[in-house]
């Protein structure tokens, strides 16, 4: 492609994103001056900043836009921030996950009556979306685009629109978390989100659907790796899910409330096949993508079987979308639909500990590398715990077990063992190897502080985990417990009260978690900032630049 | 370009794919993963003939085993209420002589009544009743509507200012928000009040105005509360002689009732609660510490002695 035609094809892209601000502006400042709500109108203010400077930034992308053939290299930038976006939000959500957690031990503290967005029921979404969305989203989006690049020897497709997946995703964290504590949500776990983020995430999230399509479209490699399917298996199914879970009739388009299109028990059920498979195919899925690249990358070694990562993928997409059922046992849900819903997560057992499986025999003629290498151990680590969650997960789907755990911080426990374990490892891991190759050093800034990292975050996690097991087995059976005479045998206060110790003990645990992120943040700073003269790493280019080079 | 290669570690063959230095291997599966993956769904199916399992048309497969929920659900309620019947039948009909002299019956009260207490009853007014502002105490011997078993009993199955028909009412006026009383009046009642509770012992009423204020609450207060604040549960005025305060005990606090004339509301148990269950209530708050003997037993009629229902009671 000539240089004419790159520039055509920038300015192209750049005059589409530049349409879809527009017209987002237009809304926004239309839905600013009609507010029927308090609330929508400051979400459509800080709308307005956010799309007024995403103006600016292109801009100023296309003015200084040079004419150098961007092909022969990988679309680094992008990912750079999204490394830097994935550490901050992560850090931000771990805080406010450690702060509820003490206001669930201490309910008086940072609590202000007159400040409504400090109650627990305010901070509680913020932290879940903080977390699973703008930390997980942030890490996912990040490595798959890192990732799709170097497996496919291609460079990130679509220009401009990258930056605009990446910058459109930081705005629906900031109109979400904000949103959350002005009060507006839809109150469906996990999809709290209103009407018109909904919308705008799905724009977003097309985007990323065409970018990354796109790239793998013009990818150098016969084959299409195995990390490329699990990502692209997350990103199709999350924006079925969304769409279809979120379909609801706003009130008014000058206001933020919305009615769903489903009532009832229908409702109930759409939330957790949404739900579920928010835990399937976010959380699981999209970060088994990064589980297959990392580790072989980081233990120099060959995926175990490639014959088992094809079963075990297609079992997993095919059986997980059943499961959701589960979270509805003893409901008002048919029995029937609670049956399937059992039987198809004990299903899920083997397929999901396919990937532990991939993972972990992965290292063998490694193994010596874990006493070494703390950012392998914590990646092995992380697969480990997935084991462990993936096995927790079917044998609580049992309804008898169910009848016991469900409701209780059993769940809890069951959610942090995946989420900081699994979830939380694996980013860990995977931005402690982009970080030396992204800013060209020889390695990180000191290996000594990702073990006291890797170490504290463990200790956290396992008070974390323990604490929860046990409160959760004791809450259910105390509510469960009736005396001689056949009357209940404690009032659900007194549940409570027996839970205040585990309930300090998990977040001196959640403390343990974040305390470890922030030596990470630290350890990632320097790495970044250290001013060792750049290390080009051999190889690290696309096909076509690989030929130039040769040239 | 597709070349097999042999891994020295493992023995095994790659696919001969590579991806920016990744390989993978050709290792089969692994028999137990796969026996265990057939094993599951076997476990599956297997669950599926025993229980409802497959929508078909408007109904689904109801089983081999014929398990229903619904009707697990209905038979355990059964049974639990089965169990109980016997003691509350004869709770319901034991006068309150029977129940001093029977331990056991004492015991099935207290483990009813404290059932019943703990999932609605403590949430305001705390544990062993311990009470809360605008929340009165229900372990000690001060009582607004009367603190015999009867008392107890009949208050709770109208309710206070409930929407029962039969509610117990009373109200006191907001003298300072409505205007009824000079700002200037309410702190001089104020001091009368105080003066004349045992509250005088620690908040000092000023003399002059305790005077003044006698005058207020003789046109305004004593109707209800008597002339010597002796209170009426007749019509649930509280005593104004002790040193209990619904609302707070301190001088601004007591004022501020004045001011407001604030009453809460307590619903009516009648239709949550069967006959037996709420004897067992009444005898429960009864006996938290502060009960008061009966004047005259309470008499259940023998319909509403039938422990018919005990849905509160799971």
């Amino acid at each position: 492609m000539g240089a004419a035609a790159r520039s055509s094809q920038n300015r192209f892209d750049a005059f589409f994103i530049a349409l879809i601000v527009f017209c987002a502006l237009c809304y926004t400042i239309w839905g600013a001056a009609r507010a029927t709500d308090a609330a929508f109108e400051i979400q459509m203010w800080t709308a307005i900043i956010a799309l007024l400077g995403g103006a600016f930034m292109l801009v100023g992308s296309v003015a200084s836009g040079s004419n150098e053939d961007v092909r022969t290299k990988y679309q680094n930038d992008v990912i750079k921030a999204g490394v830097v976006a994935s550490m901050f939000w992560g850090i931000a959500g771990f805080l406010v996950g450690v702060i509820i957690a003490f206001q669930l031990a201490f309910p008086n503290l940072f609590y202000f009556e007159q400040w409504g967005w400090t109650n627990f029921g305010r901070l509680r979404p913020l932290h879940t979306n903080a977390v699973i969305f703008a930390f997980g989203g942030n890490v996912l989006i990040t490595t798959s685009f890192y990732v799709v690049q170097r497996t496919c020897r291609a460079r990130l497709a679509g220009g401009l629109w990258p930056w605009f997946v990446f910058w459109g995703f930081q705005l629906v964290i900031v109109l979400a978390g904000t949103g959350y504590l002005l009060g507006v949500t839809q109150g469906k776990e996990y999809a709290e989100l209103p009407w018109y983020t909904d919308i705008w995430l799905t724009i977003v999230w097309v985007a990323y659907l065409l970018v990354f399509l796109g790239t793998i479209w013009r990818r150098q490699e016969k084959h299409i790796y195995v990390a490329n399917w699990f990502y692209l298996a997350f990103i199709v199914t999350v924006a079925m899910l969304h769409i279809i879970n979120n379909l609801a009739i706003p009130v008014s388009f000058t206001g933020w409330f919305s009615y769903s299109l489903f009532s009832g028990v229908q409702d109930a059920l759409t939330q957790w096949w949404y739900g579920h498979n928010a835990v399937g195919f976010f959380l699981t899925a999209g970060f088994l993508g990064i589980m297959y690249y990392f580790i072989p990358k980081q233990a120099d070694r060959p995926v175990y079987s490639y014959r088992l990562s094809i079963i075990h993928f297609w079992a997993l997409i095919f059986l997980y979308i059943w499961a959701g059922p589960h979270h509805l046992h003893y409901t008002a849900l048919p029995q029937w639909a609670q049956t399937l819903g059992a039987t198809f997560s004990i299903m899920l057992w083997m397929p999901s500990w396919g990937g532990m499986i991939n993972g972990l025999m992965t290292l063998s003629g490694a193994w010596d590398k874990l006493r070494t290498d703390p950012v392998l151990r914590m990646l092995v680590v992380s697969v480990a715990f997935y084991g462990m969650s993936t096995f927790e997960g079917p044998v609580m789907s049992i309804r008898a077990v169910n009848s016991l755990s469900h409701y209780t911080d059993w769940t809890i426990g069951h959610v942090h063992s995946g989420a900081l374990g699994w979830v939380g490892f694996v980013s860990f891991g995977a931005l402690y190897c982009l970080t030396p190759w992204l800013w060209r050093r020889k390695g990180l800034f000191s290996a000594a502080l990702v073990e006291w990292h890797f170490w504290l975050s463990t200790i956290g996690i396992v008070l974390y985990i323990t604490s929860m097991w046990v409160a959760g087995v004791m809450q259910g059976l105390m509510w469960r417990a009736y005396n001689q005479f056949g009357f209940l045998e404690y009032a659900f206060v007194e549940t409570v009260e027996a839970m205040h110790p585990y309930y300090i003990i998990r977040a001196l645990g959640g403390t343990l978690f974040l305390l470890g992120a922030l030596i990470m943040a630290y350890n990632l700073w320097r790495t970044a900032t250290s001013d060792e003269p750049a290390q080009q790493r051999v190889g690290d280019a696309p096909v076509s630049g690989v030929a130039v080079a040769a040239e | 370009m597709t070349k097999r290669e042999r891994d020295h570690v493992s023995g095994t063959e790659t696919t001969g794919h590579e991806w920016d230095g990744l390989r993978e291997l050709d290792t089969p599966l692994p028999r137990w993963w796969l026996h265990v993956f057939y094993a599951t769904i076997a476990i599956a199916i297997v669950y599926w003939i025993l229980m409802p399992a497959w929508p078909i048309g408007n109904g689904y497969t109801k089983g081999v085993l014929g398990w229903s929920d619904r009707a697990n659900v209905a038979r355990d309620l059964q049974a639990l209420e089965a169990g109980r019947a016997a003691m509350f039948q004869r709770f319901a009909t034991a006068t309150a002589a029977d129940i001093a002299n029977d331990p056991a019956l004492q015991e099935f009260a207290r483990a009813a009544g404290e059932s019943v207490f703990g999932d609605n009853c403590r949430t305001c007014h705390g544990a062993g009743g311990a009470g809360a502002p605008g929340y009165p105490v229900l372990a000690d011997d001060v009582w607004i509507w009367g603190g015999s078993i009867a008392d107890i009993e009949h208050t709770l199955r109208v309710g206070i200012r409930s929407d029962h028909p039969q509610a117990r009412m009373s109200a006191m006026p907001a003298f300072g928000r409505d205007r009824l009383l000079t700002s200037q009046e309410i702190g001089d009642v104020t001091e009368f009040v105080i003066s004349i509770s045992s509250a005088n012992a620690r908040l000092n009423a000023d003399a002059n105005a305790a005077s003044r204020g006698a005058t207020v609450y003789a046109q305004q207060c004593a109707l209800c509360h008597g002339g010597a604040g002796a209170g009426d549960r007749t019509l649930g005025a509280p005593s104004l002689r002790d040193d209990v305060w619904l609302y707070g005990a301190s001088r601004d606090e007591i004022r501020r009732q004045v001011e407001l004339g604030r009453g809460g509301v307590m619903p009516a148990w009648e239709q949550r609660f069967d006959a037996g269950t709420l004897r067992a209530l009444a005898y429960y708050v009864h006996d938290l510490g502060g009960g008061e003997p009966d004047a005259t037993p309470p008499q259940a009629s023998p319909a509403e002695a039938a422990p018919v229902q005990q849905s509160a009671l799971r």
